[in-house]
């Protein structure tokens, strides 16, 4: 099928190109001082805001994939959710590295008493599964039922990132508020994908990835 | 009225060198708009250009550090002023909306001397000093600001507050033609914001009129914004178009936003936390690591006094 084959050799790398821009974008500010006065505090946000980004992109592509009618955005799942673990990452690594120095003691004290990181850390540690179990041997290995009850974590890991935004701002909630937005779009979105009358669409051929994991 | 006062710079390091020949500071500032230009193409001369007019007769005040300064870049361009939006950036980007002359500040509640004054009357029979003070956001982040402006207690006296009056409340300008983010509701607006009598005649508070021997560039608050250095950045209040001595503490505007969290002193205090972070340590806005935070952001000597018998964890 010549659809896939362009997906595969040349949509899913231009994708994964483009997906590190905001990592480029952040590496050439703290290279070049043009991240403003508070670099570190610029990459914590930056790292922050792509994770979610991702995040909900991600959970996007199977509604997309279903009211579109096109099955190739299911190719796009596992590596867009690894991209939102690997921001994630970055961000907690900026906190432990930049903002706390590795003080453990400090950053449990942090997430014990403070609401706020105690959501991202949650929202953390929900993806730290997800991304392990994202390989085909894995999805094998759970069975693709297992599988894909545990991935439906993914939307309480988005819960939690948005909650952990919304608690972090002093008074302008605006952005979090548009990330809770597009959450609640994308998760009535899947609502509405999985009990439309329609529904009975069949999962995409050859798509590794989704043949058991999708709805 | 007594004021303890310790500690302050002995008078011969005090020089009443013009602001505007200080070769090093600007050197320095010259050379982060240089390494800019190595970056990103940044135009040197027209970083320059862009700066106000220097203020004439600036004189050495006392109370100065000797840290580092924080680069007219970066107290320029790393603004909390929610009237011009709410991330740091728009400030530098917005204000140029604001009309800083006339400008009329109302001088009301409980004094001898009530009057709506031009701000050029306010200012011009003080001379301007020099301060160099540590700034702490209750954020977690410092700068370190040449600021030049008049004791708010020399002011005060030609006021004459009745003995009735206890407190001072300061209101920032509400017009939404000039100040775009007026028209979001994070803050119930306009912006106040409340000193004790003391508070507000210790010599260490200011009124600001400047920065870097310069005009106060808008998105600091200009023309007018208060300086008190012991407590957290948004006491600073700014742009101010009114102050009124008060027989009942006033409430801020963050402090009605969130009294859980701002309180009416708001002093720098590394023992009392933010309820949603720590207050035990700052980043200095172009160093790498955190420093410890100080007691009142180091004028303990100064100010301790004012909060004697007081519990601060209280009265935050």
């Amino acid at each position: 099928m010549a659809g896939a084959r362009a997906v595969r050799f040349v949509v899913k790398p231009l994708v994964f190109a483009v997906s590190l821009g905001p990592l480029a974008h952040l590496a050439h500010g703290a290279a070049f001082g043009s991240l403003g006065p508070n670099p570190i505090e610029a990459i914590t946000h930056g790292t922050g805001d792509w994770a979610l980004r991702f995040l909900l992109l991600t959970l996007a592509l199977t509604p997309l994939r279903v009211l579109t009618g096109w099955n190739g955005f299911a190719r796009f799942r596992r590596m867009l959710g690894l991209f939102a673990f690997f921001y994630a990452a970055l961000h907690v690594l900026t906190y432990v590295w930049l903002d706390k120095f590795f003080a453990w003691p400090e950053i449990a004290r942090d997430i014990v008493k403070r609401p706020f990181i105690t959501a991202g850390v949650v929202g953390f540690a929900i993806l730290v599964p997800l991304a392990a179990t994202s390989t085909a041997g894995m999805i094998r290995r759970l069975g693709g039922r297992a599988w894909k009850r545990l991935h439906r974590l993914a939307y309480l890991a988005a819960v939690a990132g948005v909650v952990h935004f919304w608690w972090l701002v002093k008074a302008d909630v605006s952005r979090p508020r548009a990330y809770a937005i597009a959450f609640a779009v994308v998760a009535a979105a899947r609502l509405y994908a999985a009990w439309r009358p329609t529904s009975g669409t069949t999962a995409p051929a050859g798509s590794r990835a989704s043949t058991s994991a999708s709805r | 009225m007594l004021i303890r006062r310790a500690a302050d710079i002995p008078s011969s390091e005090i020089t009443d060198h013009k602001l505007y020949v200080r070769r090093r500071e600007f050197l320095k500032a010259w050379g982060l708009a240089a390494a800019g230009v190595a970056a990103g193409g940044l135009d040197l001369d027209a970083q320059a250009a862009k700066r106000p007019a220097p203020l004439e007769g600036v004189v050495k005040g006392p109370f100065g550090t000797t840290e580092a300064l924080t680069p007219y870049e970066a107290v320029t361009t790393y603004n909390n002023f929610y009237e011009f939006g709410t991330d740091k950036e728009s400030p530098a980007r917005t204000a140029g909306s604001l009309r800083t002359r006339p400008w009329t500040v109302q001088v009301d509640g409980e004094c001898n001397n009530p009057a709506t004054y031009d701000i050029d009357d306010l200012v011009k029979p003080h001379a301007l000093e020099e301060r160099v003070y540590r700034m702490r956001c209750v954020e977690g982040w410092s700068m370190v600001i040449p600021w030049v402006g008049i004791p708010l207690g020399d002011l005060i006296k030609r006021f004459d507050p009745t003995p009735r009056a206890k407190y001072v409340e300061f209101t920032t300008l509400n017009d939404s033609r000039q100040m775009p983010g007026l028209r979001s509701l994070v803050l119930d607006w306009p912006y106040r914001e409340g000193l004790r009598l003391d508070e507000a005649m210790h010599p260490l508070t200011i009124l600001a009129v400047g920065l870097y021997g310069v005009v106060m560039p808008n998105q600091n608050g200009a023309p007018l914004r208060l300086v008190v250095p012991w407590k957290y950045g948004f006491k600073g209040i700014k742009s101010i178009v009114r102050i009124r001595f008060v027989e009942r503490q006033p409430v801020g505007s963050w402090q009605k936003q969130n009294a859980s969290e701002y309180g009416f002193y708001s002093n720098v205090n590394p023992a009392v936390d933010h309820p949603r972070w720590s207050q035990a340590s700052e980043r200095r806005i172009g160093e790498f690591f955190k420093r410890k935070t100080l007691m009142f952001n180091g004028y303990a000597d100064q100010v301790a006094g004012l909060y004697a018998g007081m519990d601060l964890r209280k009265n935050f």
